[in-house]
């Protein structure tokens, strides 16, 4: 980016290697505060019978213990519907929900107090998984429709159907730094939360709801996170609000700091997904028809599951027209942890389902799925660029993305070359894919789409700079600061990034749907446009122009555009401003124009516009282990004209190497009791820097400015996650390696070793099927 | 209050408030986010407020070339020491059982699990962490390297990366194989480590962002295996000069 300032580096860089950024829990502790540890539940479902805290609050420094009748406010966190107490009066509902919450002097002392809370159960029957929730009608809403001309006729006339299911996994979080929350009370019945939140406003809300407080009794700070995804966009209120309600009981500062296990018993994670399709098909692999139910795992309480299916929904055409379309989506409730948030928010998991047809439709007809997906792709206007909810992909990139990373990975040379390892190597397999992603860009939700700032220019010439979004690790401060010193014509140096606060600027948004940039940058430099206003007619006076012409803000000095040999320093302008008793802060303010949605029809506009993105992956299988390994990724990746091009980087590796772990190694075990049996890292497995291939290129597309945005930038936070879809198309093509050409290759999710071994074995026994009864036509 | 604390009370209003409050037993006072750039501060903690148990004992450790002596339970770890009693917070925790590196530190120069250690079994060592690794304003070259080659998104595990790197230079300096050397008798040198070889000895330390890419180019740096861009060392000296 030539006219963004060059500053390539994260903006707590310095802070990051020396240990001196400081997150919430590194803050220095103030007198007395108190620590907060769990009790949970050891049931699934169960009735609370008893509780019995004599033992507890007889161990020493054991403060006091939370129950629902310490709440003064209302006993609930639910972020969109009511329905999810912070601790609950009658019943749990999930392995590892909270039932109490002990306040200690310290945390060991917590510690040994939650030992010693003995509550009395009655086990009841529970909800388990996605299927038994179907079988006892267990939803927390109605089927959702979304629906695009007949499917019912177009599949009855099709010249070939299959019908089939994909499930799939949820994911943790897994962010390195645990939620935290620390609570500080005054004398006057205000609270200061320090919180590690990607929604200081939904925290500032929750703790107030709980507390029974107006809003205003509230502040909410986030210095900055260690790690978010999704995870601490609704997970992390529960936990302030707890400390909130200790710090209102004992009148001391509360420190809230989840061990890691704890952290994965009681928070939601991505949604698990059961895909159940019927898809119509030419001789050609041209989808005509497609019926999807998609069922979402969401757990004991609402959360956000509406918004993560409904981008679902929206997404399990990923790039592919398919002129009659219904999907159907609804969320099961479950005795299973609240689902929430997570990069790609849905998106994954209506995206993973198409790519899993697609690859069958391709082998049923042994055509080349990539030649299948191309044929398929968005095109053309009107009708054939249009999405089943009737958005038209305006400025569609695909091919330009599909056509440079085929061009970047040699990916015509290299499939032939695997052909021939292949032919050579009958107990190691190779597979090559390549995948598209095309995701929408704009909270689902039209409301959230805004965002505010608020600059303040000190006489010095100093500044410090505020805006709604939060810093998670996706360089956002570092992109508002390069916004902000492009728009005011300063040098980076003048500014102080201040910590994300409620009181500094209210109602924002959550930091999510890869939109941070976007909005908030928007609004920051609407926030610089406004005292640039101001200080022109200063800056005017001092240089002794006659009229207000057009003034030049650049490299710390301000000028006329026509008469740029004389000027004025910035500092000068700002201090004579002072003096002329013009004000030198501002707010700044920013809504998304043109977008908008019928929730009765499930059509209209709601994306701004959509993020391209396509990536190339290798692996090799070894089929005794059914271990793989990606040799080479690439993967060509559209953020328009980059505000930083190092930091879009790092956010295109970090969503694949993530997308692939949900994919390949995060498995999420649960008992038959409910309970989750994989919450520490020993036996959760996330990528490790071994796992990274070799040979990973990433490149942004070229000439890719967009309208409409902050210089031309496009969000690239949660896209990048969809790339890993090429890892599994890779492991399928290199395990239908070890069959005879198989007509399909189911592999489940995710595809772990084991998984891998039973899909090879799996290829005998469908092929023999296949054989006895040609399954891939006919209508069903 | 502890014995370890009680000789460096001093009269400050700040200490004086803080006794008396935590004595009323409703201590009801805004927070004091200190500089983390005082080192007076940053030694001396405001207040212990850990209870006095029984068996306790006063352990002296040196830590980044100073010496600090608390009273812990001998079952206290190291890590724990680092963040709740010394203020070093620089220090990370994030799984607490050994399994995802976030809290590595330098014990007389091998990296350690500051989670997995005990405090106690740790005197008479040198220990190095994260706030002990500059010279004056001078970032070590590990820490440069990782900021010139982009090394981490939301940092939190960037401490502990830096400790191990620094840790693995150590190593291969010494010749110490890994579980991928191909030929025990002839470990790798510095600049022939290959990159599986450097991954192999990152492999204890998790990065969720998954920052990998740039951690193993700084290590590949300061191996001298690849020379720094002249941008990047620019962009350093601005920034730390």
């Amino acid at each position: 980016m030539s006219n963004i300032e060059p500053r390539k580096q994260h903006e707590s860089a310095i802070g990051h290697v020396t240990g001196k950024a400081t997150y919430t829990d590194d803050q220095r502790q103030p007198v007395g505060m108190l620590s907060l540890y769990p009790v949970l539940s050891p049931h699934a479902k169960a009735r609370i019978l008893n509780r019995d805290l004599t033992a507890a609050q007889a161990i020493p420094g054991v403060v006091t213990i939370l129950l629902p009748e310490d709440i003064p406010g209302e006993n609930d966190t639910g972020p969109i519907a009511h329905d999810e107490p912070l601790l609950p009066t009658d019943t749990v509902n999930y392995w590892g929900q909270p039932v109490a919450w002990v306040v200690g002097e310290t945390e060991a002392a917590a510690r040994q107090g939650a030992e010693r809370v003995f509550v009395e159960y009655e086990p009841l029957d529970a909800v388990l998984s996605i299927p038994q929730a179907i079988a006892m009608e267990s939803f927390h809403n109605s089927p959702q429709v979304c629906r695009r001309s007949d499917p019912d006729t177009a599949l009855k006339t099709a010249p070939h159907v299959l019908e089939g299911e994909v499930e799939m996994n949820g994911q943790d979080h897994f962010y390195l730094e645990t939620q935290t929350s620390w609570v500080v009370p005054d004398l006057e019945g205000n609270y200061l939360v320090y919180a590690s939140t990607q929604h200081p406003t939904e925290t500032q809300h929750i703790v107030a709801r709980v507390l029974g407080v107006p809003s205003n009794r509230v502040v909410v700070t986030c210095l900055r996170m260690g790690g978010g995804f999704g995870g601490k966009e609704s997970q992390a209120n529960p936990m302030a609000a707890a400390a909130a309600i200790a710090a209102a009981k004992t009148g001391r500062p509360v420190r809230v700091r989840l061990r890691r296990h704890h952290d994965m018993m009681i928070t939601g994670k991505r949604h698990g997904y059961l895909g159940r399709y019927r898809v119509g098909f030419d001789a050609e692999g041209k989808l005509l028809a497609l019926d999807l139910a998609l069922y979402s795992d969401g757990g004991w309480s609402l959360d956000l599951s509406p918004p993560v299916l409904l981008r679902a929904m929206l997404h399990a055409d990923n790039a592919y027209y398919i002129p009659h379309m219904e999907v159907r989506g609804q969320i099961a409730k479950t005795n299973r942890v609240s689902n929430t948030a997570f990069r790609g928010f849905g998106g994954p998991q209506g995206m993973i389902v198409i790519e899993d047809i697609v690859d069958r439709v391709a082998r049923s007809l042994n055509l080349p799925p990539e030649v299948v997906r191309e044929r398929n792709f968005y095109h053309g206007e009107g009708e054939t660029n249009t999405t089943h909810y009737g958005q038209e992909l305006v400025d569609n990139r695909l091919m330009r993305v599909w056509q440079s990373v085929q061009a970047q990975a040699q990916f015509v040379d290299r499939k032939a070359a695997i052909a021939e390892f292949n032919q050579a190597n009958p107990y190691k397999k190779r597979g090559i894919a390549v995948t598209p992603v095309k995701f929408g860009i704009s909270f689902n939700k039209k409301t959230y789409n805004q965002a505010g700032a608020l600059i303040l220019i000190y006489t010095d010439g100093s500044i410090q700079l505020n805006h709604g979004g939060t810093e998670m690790g996706q360089g956002l401060h570092t992109k508002m600061l390069q916004v902000a010193a492009k728009a005011l014509g300063v040098s980076l140096e003048r500014f102080r990034m201040m910590p994300t606060s409620t009181d500094k600027v209210p109602n924002s948004s959550a930091t999510a749907a890869s939109s941070g940039a976007d909005l908030n940058g928007q609004a920051v430099k609407d926030a610089c446009e406004t005292l640039k206003q101001r200080l022109a007619p200063v800056a005017t006076k001092l240089l002794a122009l006659d009229t207000p012409e057009e003034m030049v803000f650049a490299d710390n000095w301000v000028y006329c555009r026509t008469y740029p040999s004389a000027r004025v320093a910035f500092d000068e302008v700002v201090q004579a401003a002072y003096n002329d008793r013009v004000s030198l802060s501002a707010t700044g303010f920013y809504r998304t124009p043109n977008i908008y949605w019928d929730p009765e029809t499930y059509k209209g506009r709601p994306f701004y516009y959509f993020a391209y993105g396509a990536a190339v992956s290798e692996v090799e299988i070894d089929g005794f282990t059914g271990t793989f390994k990606l040799r080479q990724v690439d993967i060509v990746h559209d953020v328009g004209e980059s505000l930083n091009p190092l930091v879009d980087k790092g956010q295109i590796e970090g969503g694949f190497v993530q997308g692939m772990g949900w994919l390949t190694m995060e498995e999420l075990v649960w008992d038959a009791q409910g309970r989750l049996r994989t919450h520490a890292p020993s036996t959760y497995k996330i990528p490790t820097v071994s796992e990274i291939p070799d040979k990973f290129s990433v490149t942004l597309l070229e000439r890719a400015a967009q309208d409409g945005t902050i210089y031309g930038s496009k969000a690239v936070g949660e896209p990048p996650f969809m790339l890993a879809m090429s890892v599994r198309e890779a492991m399928r093509a290199a395990i239908a390696a070890f069959g005879d050409n198989p007509t399909y290759v189911p592999l489940a999710l995710p595809a772990t070793p084991e998984a891998t071994l039973r899909a090879i074995d799996g290829l005998s026994a469908a092929t023999s099927l296949e054989a006895a009864q040609p399954a891939s036509s006919g209508v069903l | 209050m502890p014995s370890d604390s009680r000789k460096s009370l001093g009269t400050s209003r700040r200490r004086f408030l803080g006794q008396a409050l935590t004595a009323a037993g409703t201590a009801i006072v805004a927070p004091k986010v200190l500089d983390p750039n005082s080192a007076a501060e940053a030694q001396q903690p405001l207040v212990n407020r850990h209870l006095p148990i029984q068996g306790e004992t006063p352990v002296t450790l040196m830590i980044n070339g100073q010496s600090h002596t608390v009273t812990i339970e001998p079952r206290v770890t190291l890590l724990d020491v680092l963040r709740e009693r010394l203020n070093l917070t620089g220090t990370k925790k994030g799984c607490d059982h050994g399994q995802c590196g976030a809290c590595t530190v330098l014990v007389n120069g091998d990296r350690i699990y500051s989670c997995l250690a005990l405090a106690i079994m740790q005197e008479g060592r040198s220990i190095t962490t994260i706030e002990g690794l500059t010279t004056g304003e001078q970032l070590h070259p590990v820490q440069a390297a990782f900021i010139e080659n982009d090394g981490f998104q939301c940092g939190y595990c960037t401490p502990g990366q830096i400790c191990a790197s620094i840790a693995l230079l150590n190593e291969v300096k010494r010749g110490g194989a890994s579980a991928v050397t191909a030929d025990l008798t002839h470990p790798p040198e510095s600049l022939t480590l290959s990159e599986a070889e450097i991954k192999e000895r990152l492999s204890g330390n998790l990065c969720r962002c998954s920052a990998y890419n740039g951690i193993v180019a700084a290590v590949q740096q300061v191996l001298g295996q690849t020379p720094p861009s002249p941008a990047a060392t620019i962009l350093v000296q601005e920034m730390t000069g």
